[in-house]
């Protein structure tokens, strides 16, 4: 049992990012006089392949029992140096991670002495905790091959065909009586100018005639538990005909949740609810599906309306295309008209989008620019039954009136009332702007840190049907990963329970943020139980049991406290 | 199972790899430059996180060279493709890189030996590299590479100090290319783009003015790893700038030159200018745009918070002329403020230039040997916005700035888009 420990120490110069503070070479020196510690390198990037090799090749040859690497943060490398030592054949548990860089260089620039001496007391704590590191087993889990997508728009309709072409079954779970989510009011996709019915029946259609699809409409997903892989669903499907409800239980690998976002409504603002003729873009769409266009001359449409800090703190990006969108439609219903967009700052990125905004110009489309403030205009009334749209024209220096017959006021896309109730069912975050928040803005952009769910459409953030269908098919494929390879490995920092000590009292259930504890009744006595594959190792549960019950693996308290008294 | 092919080993090439090869299938990363990373590895900071760039894109380079069901192809080029989705048939050429890959540990001697010097386009030609070289860093794979054309034992049979020095013995100057062949299902192409040279707009001063850089210099030169370790020096003394202007739609916009907006220019300048001040905190920055994109996920808040934090002014203006101080070499920007209605000029010490995104130098021949076809501006075409990774040939998809400029976000995305529907063919 008594293995002699041989500690292996790699100092990593991040090129100049931890060696431009931190005295490297005297932190190496150092750790060879720590206890148990055989073997020390300094790398001037132990990420780099090089410095992998280097790590497994001294595993092997030095014969090390326990690696410590220190250099830039566990967020990003621990992964890949764990990988290393399983590659070399070493339990990748019996690793540590030395943060030296976010949490030493970075912080200490103006101090290289002082970092130096931090640097040394944190690969000595890090040294401490790996004398103390044990073997663990990572855990295998089963994964259900079929997918559960929340939201039948076009997101969710694009993500569940292409999980059903690769092989998966879906269920797709819609809470209207239709298919379509918004796109339902619309009348014209942009840049294309495509009739929106035609295009949204050919994916219904398609959806509908995919036998790995199930489409559950008036539905709503009302409970869910487990985790990837082996995702517990009941659907609550309102029957049409008479009032009752059928409730549906299915086991699903992954999630997808795409219920999109609705239209801010300007209640109370701009006088909109006053005025005939003030109108949303969506009043506008509707009028245009209708074809009850009246003969306007002058249409005014105003950007930003709530949006921009006004009501959300955000820009809601389709917004400006929508606008010259349907202001070109109407030009071409209503050639003598005078149409005006009243802006400020057009987001017609790309190249299609500036194209389509140059054409707007070149047909008489008139853009006003005007200072970023709030409100965007100062006034809106109504006078002989004309509306006045009055503004400060930064061109002209003054404030001036525009007459008009019809005013369309561009709103922001918002989160959804149900976006709640899913991501506290799901425990997935929601941001500040109260879209749902990514396991990583730029690498991780449809995932959530939750493994198993993922996001696609407005409900991550305003988005178009463009970035709709692209998001899908991303999420399609993030979904697809596990559910193609059929199982899951998680990490072992499950809690241990000390049945002893346990008095049932059931705190650690009510404090897990995962619904990975539970209570179990034994010999007539109740003991708490953990659910390994949904453990996040979190450890809420080992910090609130008053009883000392609970010791988290890789975080015991013996291993926590060698590290403090090393820094003490 | 088939195989799939991916063309570009940048961000995006990167991601549809990673998607593809863990869910079982197996990738070929065919990169022309000696490392992957593309772009994104030579970025300082990223928006909207202001993280290190080459920090989060090196475990996912380092994720490709070690993964089962990736093969790395890099120095390489596609220059035949036959047949029709589900099964097409590739050629690759492998180009000498006059180093064994297989005996080399990318240890460096024969790069501080190597007596050629010649200027360095991953640091945009700010600084020199060596005619045996890694592109950077964090190169992957960490393998040296023989710049043929500068190399003097391979143009005048002279020098060889580098097999001399090499302790590996990976040094072989009679390297051939090599032309693989290769038969997969689908094929990814994500060649990324390049970016327009702003010399011919006479009125910035850009290669005469010697504190008027282009975004990407400016990347280089802010870097820890650049040229200048992350210190901004001005011109005559190395004194650092206390006032930055950013001009946008340098080249962009423009009728004459590139008409798109380059989407992601505003926020790079934003972030540029966030980057100083973090530097200095009391440089401020003037950023001259004509309409401030702001318009993906917490980009707007981010501008403000520019604003509030960094000492950033938005000043809604085209510059129509930078004159250069003869001995200060401080420039003079000349502007009418739209919003103030109101001629202006501000001097400042350094000018950066948010030169747009340009279809990739390759991107025509590249669509050529596919038969796929490219848009007007010669970025790779897509059948049309509603399906936005399906190039105009079946089973041939694309991802990332080679379909039009976007952002790392949208090109991670894109790229797990474009490997779901490679994996629809290959996947079975």
């Amino acid at each position: 049992m008594a293995e002699k420990l041989r500690i292996g120490v790699f100092v990593c110069d991040c090129g100049t990012n931890i060696a431009g503070f931190v005295n490297v070479p005297e932190v190496c020196e150092y750790a060879k006089t720590l206890p148990d510690v055989v073997y020390v390198k300094e790398n001037m990037y132990t990420c780099s392949n090089a410095g992998i090799q280097e790590i497994m090749d001294a595993i092997k040859k030095h014969k090390l029992n326990r690696v410590v690497v220190a250099s830039c943060t566990p967020r990003t490398h621990e992964p890949l140096f764990r990988k290393a030592c399983e590659q070399a054949g070493l339990n990748k548990f019996l690793f540590e991670f030395v943060n030296i860089r976010d949490q030493c260089s970075w912080v200490h620039q103006k101090e290289k002495e002082k970092a130096t001496e931090k640097a040394k007391d944190l690969v000595r704590m890090g040294v401490a905790k790996a004398r103390l590191l044990e073997p663990l087993k990572e855990i295998k889990i089963d994964v259900e091959k079929k997918s559960l997508v929340i939201g039948g728009g076009i997101a969710g309709m694009t993500a569940a065909l292409s999980l059903a072409e690769q092989g998966f079954e879906v269920y797709l779970v819609e809470k209207e009586n239709r298919l379509g989510g918004l796109l339902n009011y619309i009348n014209q996709i942009y840049p294309s100018d495509a009739n929106a019915q035609q295009f949204l029946e050919e994916i219904v259609k398609k959806v509908e005639k995919e036998k790995k699809i199930h489409v559950l409409l008036n539905s709503e997903v009302e409970s869910v538990d487990g985790y990837i892989g082996n995702f517990n669903v009941r659907i609550r499907q309102k029957k049409e005909s008479e009032e009752s409800k059928e409730i549906k239980e299915i086991k699903v690998g992954t999630i997808i949740v795409a219920i999109g976002a609705k239209p801010y409504e300007p209640m109370y603002m701009y006088n909109y609810d006053e005025y005939e003729n003030v109108l949303t873009q969506y009043d506008l769409e509707k009028i245009l599906k209708e074809k009850k266009i009246e003969k306007w001359g002058t249409i005014v449409f105003i950007q930003c309306i709530g949006g921009r800090g006004e009501r959300v703190n955000y820009c809601s990006r389709i917004c400006c295309m929508n606008s010259i969108k349907n202001a070109r439609i109407l030009k071409k219903l209503l050639p003598d008209s005078q149409i005006y967009i009243i802006h400020k700052g057009l987001q017609t990125y790309g190249t299609v989008y500036e194209d389509y905004c140059r054409k707007a110009r070149e047909e008489g489309i008139r853009f006003i620019r005007v200072r970023d403030s709030i409100p965007i205009i100062s006034s809106l009334e109504k006078r002989n039954g004309k509306l006045f749209v009055g503004f400060y024209h930064p061109g002209l220096r003054r404030k001036i009136e525009l007459g008009a017959d019809s005013v369309v006021l561009s709103t922001p896309l918002i989160q959804r009332e149900d976006a709640k109730k899913i991501s506290q069912m799901l425990k997935i975050p929601l941001g500040q702007d109260g879209f749902f928040f990514e396991a990583h803005v730029k690498l991780r952009p449809v995932d959530f840190a939750t493994d198993g769910i993922y996001m696609a459409g407005s409900c991550r953030a305003p988005a178009d049907i463009n970035e709709c269908i692209v998001q899908a098919l991303a999420s399609a494929s993030r979904a697809s990963i596990p559910m193609a390879k059929g199982y899951v490995k998680a990490e072992p920092y499950t809690p241990v329970i000390d049945e002893e000590r346990c008095m049932g009292c059931g705190v650690c259930v009510e404090v897990c943020p995962y619904g990975a504890m539970k209570l179990v009744e034994k010999n007539r006595r109740k003991f708490a139980e953990n659910i390994p594959a949904a453990c996040k190792g979190c450890g809420a549960c080992a910090s609130s049991c008053v009883h000392k019950a609970i010791n988290m693996r890789h975080f015991k308290d013996e291993q926590i406290m060698a590290q403090i008294e090393e820094a003490i | 199972m088939k195989d799939v092919l991916i063309i570009g080993g940048g961000v995006a090439g990167i991601q549809s790899a990673l998607d593809l090869a863990d869910r079982g299938i197996h990738v070929y990363l065919v990169e022309k430059e000696p490392s992957i990373g593309g772009r994104m590895a030579l970025l300082d900071k990223t928006m909207s996180t202001n993280d290190c760039s080459i920090c989060i894109l090196a475990p996912k380079m380092n994720e490709c060279a070690s993964h089962p069901n990736i093969e790395i192809m890099e120095y390489s080029e596609v220059i035949e493709v036959k047949g029709k989705a589900g099964n097409f048939k590739v050629k690759v050429r492998r180009k000498a890189k006059y180093v064994d890959s297989s005996k080399c540990t990318g240890c460096g001697d024969c790069m501080e030996k190597c007596p050629t010097e010649i200027p360095n386009e991953y640091n945009s030609y700010l600084d020199k590299r060596k005619a045996i070289f890694l592109p950077f860093p964090q190169a992957v794979p960490r393998k040296a590479t023989i710049d043929k054309e500068h190399c003097l034992k391979l143009t005048r049979n002279r020098c060889g100090l580098c097999e001399r020095i090499c302790k590996a013995g990976a040094i072989d100057y009679n390297q051939k290319d090599k032309i693989i062949e290769l038969n997969v299902a689908s094929i990814i192409v994500a060649i990324g783009s390049s970016l327009y040279e702003p010399k011919d707009l006479v009125e910035y001063g850009y290669g005469r003015y010697a504190n008027v850089h282009t975004w990407m210099e400016y990347e280089r030169l802010i870097n820890a790893a650049g040229p200048t370790h992350g210190h901004l020096k001005c011109a005559p003394d190395g004194r650092r700038p206390k006032k930055i202007a950013f001009i946008q739609c340098v080249g962009s916009r423009d009728v004459k030159r590139c008409q798109w907006c380059s989407s992601v220019c505003c926020m790079v300048s934003i972030k540029s200018a966030m980057l100083a001040n973090e530097h200095y905190p009391d440089l401020e920055s003037y950023i001259f745009y004509s309409d401030l994109r702001v318009f993906s996920k917490r980009f707007y808040e981010y501008s403000k918070r520019g604003e509030r934090d960094y000492k950033v002014t938005y000043i809604h203006a085209r510059p129509g002329e930078i004159k250069e101080d003869k001995r200060t070499k401080n420039l003079t920007l000349y502007y009418e403020d739209e919003e103030k209605g109101k001629i202006n000029k501000i001097e400042v010490e350094m000018v950066v230039l948010a030169t747009p995104i340009m279809p990739s130098k390759d991107a025509r021949k590249i669509a050529e040997v596919l038969g796929i076809e490219t848009d007007k501006y010669g970025f790779i075409k897509t059948v049309d916005y509603t399906n936005p990774v399906e190039t105009t040939k079946k089973g041939i998809f694309v991802a990332g700035c080679c379909e039009r400029p976007k952002d790392i976000t949208e090109s991670v995305y894109q790229a797990s888009a474009a490997s779901a529907k490679a994996a629809e063919i290959a996947g079975d």
